[in-house]
């Protein structure tokens, strides 16, 4: 199955809410750009009845080259995390059940 | 940010339709993303990351109060992966 797509959110728009096709593309494109611009900013997003997207501080730990065997340290850094909210966690349960 | 927020900053940085239209976009776009989640289809959105389900077997959990056995059946869950660019621009 074809993934939903930025292209995909904006012809509902057009078609289902009567936007025009620039307008529709620029309200999708907002949409991600705020919640990164957010993220960016380190402040947490919380979209109720869809979940939150969640900054978290990682410190700095030894990994290994994968392919050499090699260590070496992976730095500290920050990480967006997505905490889904209940009702779209008991949405995706349903699917489970239903196949 | 809240989705109140978001919704009030989007309004603001474009000047073609009413906060009104804004939100009810912004309701559409989310209701459309939980839609297509709870059918399987992954949701790909470039720059920003994409959204799938991750399975997770079937366990035996426990009633933390009572301790007992209870059979959990495997059920899928919502897994974000942030894209490349995201995630540089969150990092310091």
């Amino acid at each position: 199955m074809a993934a939903l797509t930025k292209a995909d959110l904006a012809e509902m728009l057009f078609d289902d809410l009567g936007l025009n096709k620039r307008e529709a593309r620029e309200i999708v494109e907002m949409f991600y750009a705020e919640i990164s611009e957010a993220l960016e900013k380190n402040d947490n997003v919380k979209i109720s009845g869809f979940g939150n997207f969640e900054l978290r501080d990682k410190k700095s730990r030894p990994g290994r080259n994968p392919k050499t065997g090699e260590e070496v340290a992976i730095s500290a850094r920050r990480v967006v995390t997505f905490k889904p909210g209940q009702k779209l966690r008991s949405r995706v349960e349903t699917y489970a059940r239903s196949e | 940010m809240t989705k109140s927020e978001l919704i009030e900053k989007i309004s603001y940085n474009q000047d073609q339709l009413p906060p009104k239209d804004v939100e009810l976009a912004v309701r559409m776009i989310l209701d459309r993303m939980v839609n297509s989640l709870s059918n399987n289809e992954r949701i790909e959105i470039r720059g920003f990351g994409s959204f799938s389900l991750h399975y997770r077997a079937a366990r035996v959990g426990r009633n933390p109060k009572t301790g007992a056995a209870v059979d959990l059946t495997g059920k899928y869950v919502p897994h974000f992966k942030p894209g490349k660019e995201l995630r540089k621009r969150v990092d310091y």
